[in-house]
């Protein structure tokens, strides 16, 4: 693996735990264990990890706030692995920094694929000025999209909520936090222009505007763009 | 026939007795030791009693005792427990009652109070001790208690008439009646007075006043006659009740029954106990009766028919009021209804000529009208004022002044107006035109007026036309006798019409009371819950009572609840919510106006159901209630706590059937979900122990893999749905509406439905112009997720499964449809059951997925219903009501 810095597990639960050490290091992660929000907090301090799988529940502290705290300093990604499944909470957790969420049960499979994602989306520089997925490339400095070579027509407020989301790429963005970014902080309840917009770039960018692989919903929590 | 049927015990007698034993099992039995009058010892072998039931060992205890400071009497207290006193601040002054609460709360055995007929200081929860004392044997505690003959409510007038002293202190006869054990304590007229001068009764300067003034020799014997009397009745009594309940065929006394009947007259009062003397002798029942007539009774009279009707409840007289435009008929009616053998009516002093019409009138109307009923007519008492009216069969002379003056102006308009014209019409006929006005005149006023009127007319009509004119002689035999038919046609006219007239008025009166009654019972029928019934019961009650009221009502725990107050501003006191808790208590009411706690502004009445209280209902009385109002309002009060009961009853049944569901539904749930937890639990048990047990070779192993994996998959599944359906239980769904492309929807369920959707052709039918729908995202994901696997699961393999969206006139509808078997048609409206399963369902489901679905559709306020396609297969249709966006205009805003 190119990353030697260790994936840290903060669970209580000793299977998951133990599902999570397996699968992982069976992928040549390299892992660290901790069962506390203490402990955790910890480890992430000491330990340099390359991401941080986090559970909700934890018996010591309550998971928002262990969020809040390590994005006082912490810049790397983080994994809610959580059996909380209520819209509000993933909307929380993800407002307070987290990258990604899973609620358990969840599939090893799609734990593995959004942590590569996860772990890509922190190496890559900020500063590149072309973004590519597969056949859609985006100029960020020209403010121009491409698919298959060929310019799109979008609107400069398509354009901003494409950059948006693939600047993001594999990350979870909530309506909110889109709708701040793209209109403005007055806009963050008109979750109705995220979906006209959403449908419109969908026929633009999409090879099957009815079956997206690239600009994927997220139920009732918001989008995320990325294979 | 009567003969017969005296010798036969009544049944509804022995229920009677049977039920009186029953209740006097509960509670505390009542011992009286009674006495002719105050010195005879009553104190002092109650004190001796207790001393002896103390010594065996009774937990006894002294409620309230006298001394008197008489000597002997002290000592026996000695050594007794007492239960403090309560004090009571009294104008500046400080009384002293006894405690109720504490003996209750205390609970002794048995407890001693004193005094029964003992007036209790203003501001004490009963304005009388024996209501204290009945109080206490609810509670199931057996009192000792004392009293003198002259405090018998019937015996008062008697004792005041013997001795010259007025008794304010009488309770009533019924609690002596009641009584479980009476002591009599005789002493012989010279002991008495023996003990007296030795000073063992009252100090010396007293005992000489009270020698000479009350203790007379003579006074002292009538009323030992008197006590020993009473006790004798009772004794015969008991007799009899001890017969009828051990069933002896004996000499039935009765089969008599007294009716007596009660007017606004101070003098009812004495007939009343005298009435109840003669039941007691007699052996009969005895009831009595007041016929409110249309006459409107002054304040005064309103007051004494009041104390009157009281006085009769006090002597254990059942009262009953009835309404009639003549006293006559409504005591026969009555009487021949309820089979009374005698009547008693008292007889009205003789004033004048007028008066005596009227009695005669009176007395030979009830000898003529009430057959073989006997009747009693008791002589009047002189020093009674003579109030007795026979009401509206005799004119009243009521009507005011302006009447008799504006009849007279329009008599002597009509006659100057004939006067002009009697020419052309002769004197003959104005006769006719006169009595035509006074005939059109009974119409609109009273008996008085139109005597007026009919005299007037008839004066009038002789001096100014019948000839000779301006004389009252007349020359004609002929016009004599038609003076004299004109006279009383038009007297007999005015009087008929102007009676005709107060029947109508009466009858209007009753038919309004009749039409309000039916009026609140239609309206009661009609509502359906407490909230609702209190509502009405309040706006009733103000329009036909003109009355504030408040309604309290008991909550489950049977507890009168000022929580659950109804429709009311009246904030009670606490003091005031005491009394409303008794009244509650008790059902009997309470407050202004009663005998219980008087001293406060509102009136409280229990709110009796057939079963039991519902509550209580106070309203700030402006005024007394008549009896005809007060009937009313009992039948209003009844009707309304009638229906409350109906609501409680209901809504217990509710509860219940809820309870029965609910058990219903954990056995459902338990069989069903055990079964749905143990198959998924025992495929990946298995699995996995073979796994690791053996090697098998690489396919054998993917296998089993799988099989893991599905069992996990359908064990999740159920997890899921269980969720979701204690939410919907909980009723806790409340949907969190957004914006939402139903493409997204579609392809997010198609997405995690790939696995199940592989063999089959979905279709998708969204029309271009979809707008977006304001509606709860993850809910409707979950009823499309739902009904595609449905589809899924009864479908066959390589059909095709349809889901349509469109949307119409405010709603969006969604529609899955597939080419499975369909439902049976009488299956149709169970499908959205909980644990609904076709009859050959696949393996691997709980019956739930469905019911989820209905209920997140319901949480839209949108519907779903089950149908069979007419070319085979389900179609299952959602309609939600929902806002859509206008997208055209943001592209515009856009673009």
């Amino acid at each position: 693996m190119i990353n030697s810095d260790p994936i840290l597990i903060i669970d209580d639960e000793v299977q998951i735990r133990r599902l999570l050490e397996i699968t992982l290091s069976a992928n040549g992660y390299k892992i660290s264990e901790a069962t506390t929000g203490k402990e955790g907090l910890t480890l992430a301090a000491t330990g340099h990890p390359a991401l941080i799988i986090l559970d909700l529940g934890l018996p010591d502290a309550d998971g928002l706030e262990i969020i809040k705290k390590l994005r006082e300093w912490y810049q790397k990604p983080i994994i809610i692995l959580s059996v909380r499944n209520s819209e509000d909470d993933i909307i929380k957790a993800l407002d307070n920094g987290a990258n990604d969420y899973l609620t358990k049960p969840f599939r090893t499979g799609e734990l593995l694929a959004r942590i590569r994602v996860a772990i890509r989306q922190s190496q890559v520089a900020p500063d590149e000025p072309i973004l590519e997925f597969g056949s859609i490339s985006i100029d960020l400095t020209n403010h121009t999209a491409r698919r298959k070579n060929e310019l799109i027509k979008l609107t400069s407020t398509e354009f901003a909520l494409l950059a948006l989301l693939a600047k993001n790429e594999g990350r979870v963005l909530t309506h909110q936090y889109i709708l701040k970014e793209v209109w403005g902080m007055g806009y963050t309840e008109q979750t109705q222009y995220l979906r006209v917009f959403v449908a419109q770039l969908r026929k633009k960018i999409e090879d099957n505007p009815a079956r997206p692989k690239l600009l994927n919903t997220e139920s009732g929590i918001g989008y995320r763009f990325g294979y | 026939m009567n003969s017969f049927e005296d010798n036969r015990p009544n049944p509804d007698e022995l229920l009677v007795s049977l039920i009186n034993e029953e209740e006097k099992s509960k509670r505390g039995k009542l011992k009286i030791f009674f006495g002719m009058c105050a010195g005879v010892g009553k104190t002092y072998t109650m004190l001796e009693v207790a001393r002896a039931e103390k010594l065996k060992g009774s937990d006894i205890v002294i409620g309230i005792v006298e001394t008197h400071k008489r000597k002997e009497t002290s000592e026996l207290v000695e050594g007794m427990e007492i239960v403090p006193r309560k004090k009571y601040e009294y104008k500046s002054t400080t009384v002293e009652e006894m405690d109720l609460d504490a003996i209750i709360a205390r609970k002794p055995q048995i407890v001693l109070v004193d005094e029964l007929a003992h007036t209790n200081a203003p501001g004490s929860r009963h304005t009388k001790r024996y209501q204290d004392v009945q109080e206490i044997l609810e509670h199931g505690i057996n009192v000792y208690t004392t009293l003198n003959v002259q405090h018998l409510e019937s015996r008062s007038e008697t004792v005041a008439q013997i001795t010259g002293i007025i008794i304010r202190e009488t309770l009533p006869d019924e609690i002596f009646e009641n009584a479980d054990e009476v002591e009599v304590i005789d002493l012989t007229p010279d002991e008495l007075l023996q003990r007296l001068s030795e000073g063992k009764v009252y100090t010396p300067e007293r005992s000489k006043e009270a020698i000479e003034n009350f203790f007379r020799k003579g006074n002292i014997t009538a009323l030992r006659e008197m006590a020993l009397r009473i006790v004798a009745d009772r004794v015969d009594k008991q007799l009899h009740d001890y017969m009828q309940q051990k069933r002896i065929k004996g000499p039935w006394k009765s089969g008599l029954h007294l009716l007596v009947a009660v007017g606004p007259s101070p003098y009812s009062g004495k007939l009343l106990r005298w009435a109840k003397t003669l039941s007691y002798s007699m052996g009969g029942d005895i009831q009595a009766i007041h016929v409110e007539t249309l006459h409107k009774l002054t304040p005064k009279e309103s007051g004494q028919l009041h104390k009157n009707m009281n006085l009769a409840r006090q002597l254990g007289i059942k009262i009953r009021v009835v309404t009639n435009y003549d006293v006559v008929k409504g005591i026969v009616d009555f009487a021949q209804k309820e089979n009374v053998t005698h009547i008693m009516v008292g007889k009205p002093r003789v004033r004048n000529l007028l008066s005596m019409f009227r009695l005669g009138n009176f007395v030979n109307k009830l000898i003529r009208f009430s057959g073989n009923i006997d009747v009693y007519i008791l002589g009047s008492d002189e020093s009674a004022k003579d109030r007795f009216k026979d009401r509206v069969s005799i004119p009243s002379f009521t009507s005011n002044i302006r009447q008799y003056l504006t009849i007279s102006i329009l008599v002597a308009l009509t006659a100057g107006a004939s006067y002009l014209i009697k020419d052309l019409i002769g004197y003959q006929v104005v006769s006719f035109v006169l009595l035509f006005l006074v005939s059109i005149l009974a119409i609109f006023y009273g008996t008085g007026p139109i005597l007026l009127a009919a005299t007037l007319s008839a004066l009038i009509w002789n001096y100014f036309f019948i000839p000779p004119q301006f004389t009252l002689h007349i020359d004609k035999p002929l016009d004599v006798l038609m003076f004299v038919m004109f006279f009383i046609i038009a007297l007999l006219n005015g009087i008929l019409t102007s009676r005709v007239r107060l029947q109508e008025k009466n009858t209007r009166v009753r038919e309004a009371r009749t039409h309000a009654l039916y009026q609140l019972t239609r309206e009661l029928s009609m509502a359906t819950g407490i909230q609702e019934v209190s509502k009405i019961a309040v706006r009733y009650i103000h329009k036909y009572f003109n009355l504030e009221c408040a309604i309290i009502l008991k909550n489950d725990l049977n507890k009168l609840d000022d929580h659950v107050k109804h429709e009311t501003n009246i904030k009670f006191s606490e003091n005031e919510l005491s009394i409303a808790a008794w009244v509650f208590r008790h059902s009997s009411k309470a407050g202004k106006y009663t005998d219980t706690l008087p001293s406060t502004i509102y009136t409280f009445y229990p709110l009796t159901g057939i079963n039991e209280n519902m509550g209580i209902i106070a309203v700030e009385h402006t005024h007394i209630f008549t009896q005809g109002e007060e009937q009313f309002w009992e039948a209003f009060i009844s009707q309304i706590s009638g229906k409350f009961e109906r609501e409680y009853l209901r809504s217990a049944a509710r509860k219940a059937y809820k309870l029965t569901e609910s058990e219903k539904l954990y056995k459902t749930l338990f069989n069903s979900i055990s079964h749905e937890l143990r198959i998924p639990v025992a495929t990946i048990l298995g699995a996995s122990d073979s796994l690791l047990s053996q090697a098998f070779p690489e396919e054998t192993r993917t296998k089993l893999y799988s099989e893991i994996s599905i069992a996990s998959i359908r064990l999740n599944r159920l997890i899921e749905n269980l969720l979701n359906m204690s939410r919907l239980e909980s009723g806790r769904i409340t949907p969190r509406l957004d914006w939402c492309d139903v493409h997204d929807l579609v392809h997010k369920v198609f997405e995690t439905l790939s696995q199940e959707l592989q063999p089959f052709q979905p279709s998708i039918v969204i029309p271009t112009d979809m707008p977006l729908v304001y509606i709860d995202y993850g809910l409707v994901e979950q009823v499309l997720h739902n009904l595609v696997l449905n589809a899924t699961q009864n479908a066959p393999a390589g059909s095709n499964i349809r889901i349509k969206f469109f949307y119409d006139n405010g709603f969006l509808t969604i529609q899955v449809m597939d080419r499975g078997k369909g439902f049976p048609e009488a299956e149709l409206n169970s499908v959205f059951n909980k644990f609904y399963r076709g009859k050959d369902a696949t393996a691997g489901g709980t019956g739930l997925g469905l019911s989820i679905v209905k209920g997140f559709v319901e949480a839209h306020q949108g519907s779903v219903i089950a149908k069979n396609r007419s070319n085979g297969g389900a179609i299952f249709t959602i309609k939600i009501p929902v806002k859509i966006s206008e997208m055209d205009s943001l592209k515009k805003h856009d673009d």
